[in-house]
């Protein structure tokens, strides 16, 4: 093991290696439920050259490596289950290229969100990409690689959809471009290409390490606003949904339920968010999503509700910061959420066992759901606070998740950014095909299953 | 005093808010620039000092190294966006007191304490060396009947920079025909950076002996040149009664708005760097920059970085004497002094003792001498007084 230090340290400067209690105390776990597990060292690299020379040394050594962001996916994707290397790439955080007229970005793969918010609101103040409300340090290419959805995604779809290029240090140490960038040097698509891009996508660091992403960047407009719809019957909401996304009039399309407080018990919020360069678009936009609620303001089954300008605020904000603040609901300092993604009409099944399953274990919830696409489907999240520092909460709420997930695929859904257990049950319901050729894959690009070993792996 | 933490600490969810600025332009936590482990940023902090409490990890010279080399500066109180923000320092602080009763700290630490204790200054100078730098200043004694105590303290009294600071304050205040004294080698130290790395026994008798002191000689104001000092005794201390606190910039400010007092054109280009015992601590920004403004002449270009968002030049909580976040490019003095020279600015004013050191060191280091001057707001008033 000293040997290994010894070379990593000849590859990154000494001081961003560490094989310290400290260090490896804390990326053995990430703020979800997962047991965390210690990995032998922690190193930051801050070019691909050094990424490729740690992935070579582990692949000589068959050593386990684990890419990782901002640890902050919560389902234990960065946990180093049998130890190895961790790469925290956070020191890669360039912003190495920005197209206005093609309108995409090329950066490395540990800006995080809320850099690249700050830099293009800065240098580009006419462009903008999806954000998720995740905290501003989780990493741009950590959300797109576990398929997340921020802020366009109604519009434009998965945030990996948003993806024109990548970089990538594959597991035997090569360096691979992907989309037009391997052919050109502009990195403006993945099209008309072989979409090489899904090799890296959604496969949790199993396949190489992406250490340049380009992306999709979108016109910013000058002004914003929300509408709040609410309804207290579940079955009333993919209608609302149906009916606001036909309109094609609205930035991102959300919902959130929550026991507390008591005023928003048993109501389901639709936030609609709106944007405009000019007022009259905005009013504009907001007539046509009001006229096409209408129908269910009139039966008085749901209406617009009036905002104070502080929540009004606070559900603009980007990242919106309440989202986070909902770890401290139990004082504990935990939060765990399967977030499956639903086929719209099943929101009120799913909404039925959110409700069943905190009923059943004691516990308190809170639901946020994001439509992706014109309606094409929805993450809807099964969101449980628990205390960090109570045995007992922990226990119910790891077995309301296990029972999530079940009820995610009962449903028809798929257990989004999924944990290994989950990963398990979606694997023992997926095509035998399908999973002979997920593996086929793996064992191709990672001959000898150094690949953050855990994930998406068949026992 | 006693900051309980090990029930509380574990709300810490690890979101990272506090690594940010609030618009989120740059990494604000001086330790996690530094080192860039998760380890040394508040949220990993507070996690081992967690796992440390219910024994989970033992104690380590480098945990200890994580813990003490927080700087105190509270960007992570101002951008926790969790109800329970304002303790987030204080908790820090719980656990270095019990590492101190323990008796586990790292050796610069205990050697930094233990010189305060012995000497009344950090570095172990003698205490009739305190008011080397001002001949020709009064003591305060209760005979006189000055307006203020101007409490100098260890940087004021020991460093170049910090003296070169006291003496123009004092220039200011006689010329202006402010009444003052200093307590030249019966000062003692302020002990806010004694409370900050949890020595809370030491940090009480200092506070009381100053309080006695103060007290005894029947002073009625006192002028800090630091604002550690400023806030230790404002916030901290306890007991004063009715002995007001000040720090130098609200003097001036106040001096110069209503004595008219005639200041000449410097042309320059500056900008000013925040302290955090003022700024974030005590939301004292607009007197500097009032003092700095209303100099003739003189363009303030802010940095990216400022008033509640201004990155820590990595000194506080005794950082300044054992800097444990020093000797790199990632070293916090190192980064502010390239964000003031990349505003275009030729000057790099500071109002704090600490930060001037701190940061002339890193002008030096970063080889931007020829380019970025650095003076204190006091140099910079007495200059354009002199040119009048
Ligand atoms: C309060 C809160 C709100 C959230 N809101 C949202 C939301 O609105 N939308 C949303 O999509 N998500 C949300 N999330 C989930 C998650 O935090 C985000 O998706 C986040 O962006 C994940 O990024 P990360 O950098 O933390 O990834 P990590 O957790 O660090 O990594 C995720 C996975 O990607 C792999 N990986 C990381 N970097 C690379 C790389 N360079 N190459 C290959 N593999 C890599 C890791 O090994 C891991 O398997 C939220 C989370 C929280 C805590
Ligand atoms: S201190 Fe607050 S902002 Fe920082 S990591 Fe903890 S919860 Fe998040
Ligand atoms: S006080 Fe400053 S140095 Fe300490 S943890 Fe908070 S942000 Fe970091």
């Amino acid at each position: 093991m000293q040997s290994i230090y010894k070379s990593l340290t000849k590859i990154v400067d000494e001081e961003f290696v560490s094989n310290q209690k400290e260090e490896l105390y804390i990326y053995s776990q990430d703020p979800g439920m997962m047991e965390p597990h210690e990995p032998d060292f922690v190193v930051m690299p801050k070019t691909t050259e050094e990424v490729q020379e740690i992935v070579k040394l582990a692949n000589k050594e068959k050593i386990p490596i684990v890419p990782v962001g901002g640890s902050l996916s919560l389902s234990g994707l960065v946990i180093p289950h049998q130890g190895g290397i961790v790469v925290d790439l956070r020191r890669m955080d360039q912003v190495l290229e920005v197209n206005e007229e093609s309108r995409y970005i090329v950066f490395e793969a540990g800006l995080t969100t809320g850099k690249l918010k700050a830099y293009l609101e800065k240098y580009h103040p006419l462009l903008r990409f999806s954000i998720p409300d995740a905290p501003p340090s989780a990493t741009v290419v950590g959300n797109i690689v576990i398929h997340g959805q921020g802020r366009l995604t109604q519009q434009y779809g998965f945030n990996s959809d948003m993806v024109t290029g990548m970089e990538v240090v594959l597991p035997t140490g090569e360096v691979c471009k992907i989309g037009s960038g391997s052919v050109s040097p502009y990195w403006f698509s993945l099209a008309p290409l072989p979409d090489l891009a899904g090799l890296f996508l959604g496969w949790f660091g199993t396949t190489g390490i992406i250490t340049k992403m380009g992306l999709k960047l979108y016109p910013k407009k000058k002004l914003r606003d929300i509408e709040v719809f609410a309804v207290e019957d579940p079955n009333l909401v993919p209608d609302v949904i149906q009916r606001v996304t036909h309109t094609e009039m609205s930035e991102d399309i959300f919902t959130g339920a929550q026991p507390y407080p008591p005023v928003f018990k048993d109501i389901i919020m639709i936030g609609i968010l709106l944007t405009g360069d000019s007022k009259e678009e905005l009013e504009f936009k907001r007539k046509m999503i009001w006229d096409a609620l209408q129908c269910h303001i009139d039966s008085k089954e749901g209406g617009f509700m009036m905002m104070t300008p502080d929540v009004k605020q606070d559900l603009l904000e980007m990242p919106t910061s309440s989202t986070t603040r909902f770890a401290d609901v139990k004082k504990g300092g935990g939060f765990e959420y399967c977030g499956p993604i639903i086929p719209v009409e099943k929101f009120p099944e799913a909404f039925t066992r959110l409700l069943e399953i905190t009923k059943k274990y004691g516990i308190t919830f809170g639901n946020a759901g994001r439509v992706i696409g014109r309606s094409h489907s929805m993450m809807f999240s099964f969101g449980y606070p628990f205390n960090r520092a109570d045995p007992e909460n922990i226990e119910r709420t790891k077995n309301a998740l296990h029972d999530t997930n079940v009820a995610s695929l009962d449903i028809g859904g798929v257990p989004w950014k999924p944990e290994v257990p989950a990963q398990k049950m979606i694997m023992e319901k997926m095509d035998k095909s399908t999973l002979e050729l997920m593996q086929r894959i793996k064992k191709v690009l990672d001959p000898n299953g150094i690949m953050n070993p855990g994930n998406w792996e068949v026992e | 005093m006693m900051y309980d933490y090990a029930d509380q600490i574990h709300r810490c969810f690890k979101c990272g808010y506090c690594k940010f600025s609030n618009n989120y332009t740059d990494f604000n936590c001086p330790s996690y620039n530094r080192f860039r482990f998760e380890s040394y940023s508040t949220g990993g902090r507070l996690w081992l000092i967690w796992a440390w409490s219910k024994g989970e990890i033992e104690w380590s010279e480098h945990l200890a190294n994580i813990v003490f080399s927080c700087a105190a500066c509270r960007n992570c109180v101002e951008q926790c966006p969790m109800r329970f923000n304002e303790d987030i320092v204080d908790w820090i602080i719980g656990a270095r007191s019990d590492m101190v009763e323990k008796g586990l700290i790292p050796a610069s630490v205990g050697e930094f304490l233990d010189n305060i204790h012995k000497y009344g200054n950090p570095w172990g100078m003698p205490r009739n060396e305190r008011d080397i730098w001002a001949e020709g200043i009064n003591r305060y004694t209760i005979d006189d009947d000055n307006e203020y105590l101007f409490y100098v303290g260890c940087v004021g009294s020991y460093e170049k920079q910090g003296q070169q600071m006291a003496k123009s304050v004092a220039d200011f205040l006689r010329t202006t025909g402010v009444s003052f004294g200093i307590l030249g080698s019966d000062e003692d130290c302020d002990g806010n950076e004694v409370l900050f790395t949890g020595e809370k026994g030491l940090f009480r008798e200092l506070a009381d002996k100053n309080i006695e002191k103060f007290k005894e000689l029947n002073v009625k104001k006192i002028i800090t040149l630091s604002p550690h000092a400023y806030n230790s005794m404002k916030n901290k201390y306890g007991g004063l009664g009715e002995i007001k606190v000040y720090h130098y910039t609200q003097v001036f400010s106040e001096i110069i708005n209503s004595n008219n007092i005639e200041l000449s054109d410097l042309n320059i280009k500056v900008t000013y760097h925040d302290p955090c015992f003022l700024g974030r601590y005590n939301s004292i920004y607009e007197p500097p920059r009032e003092i700095i403004k209303g100099i003739p002449g003189v363009e303030l270009i802010e940095m990216e970085r400022t008033r509640e968002n201004s990155f820590c030049c990595g000194g506080g909580s005794g950082n300044f004497v054992f800097d444990l976040l020093g000797r790199s490019s990632n070293s916090p003095s190192r980064i502010r002094v390239r964000e003031a020279y990349e505003t275009g600015a030729e000057l790099l004013i500071v109002s704090c003792p600490s930060c001037y050191c701190m940061l002339e060191e890193a002008i030096k280091t970063e080889g931007l001498e020829e380019k970025l001057m650095i003076k204190d707001i006091s140099e910079l008033v007495i200059e354009s007084i002199k040119n009048k």
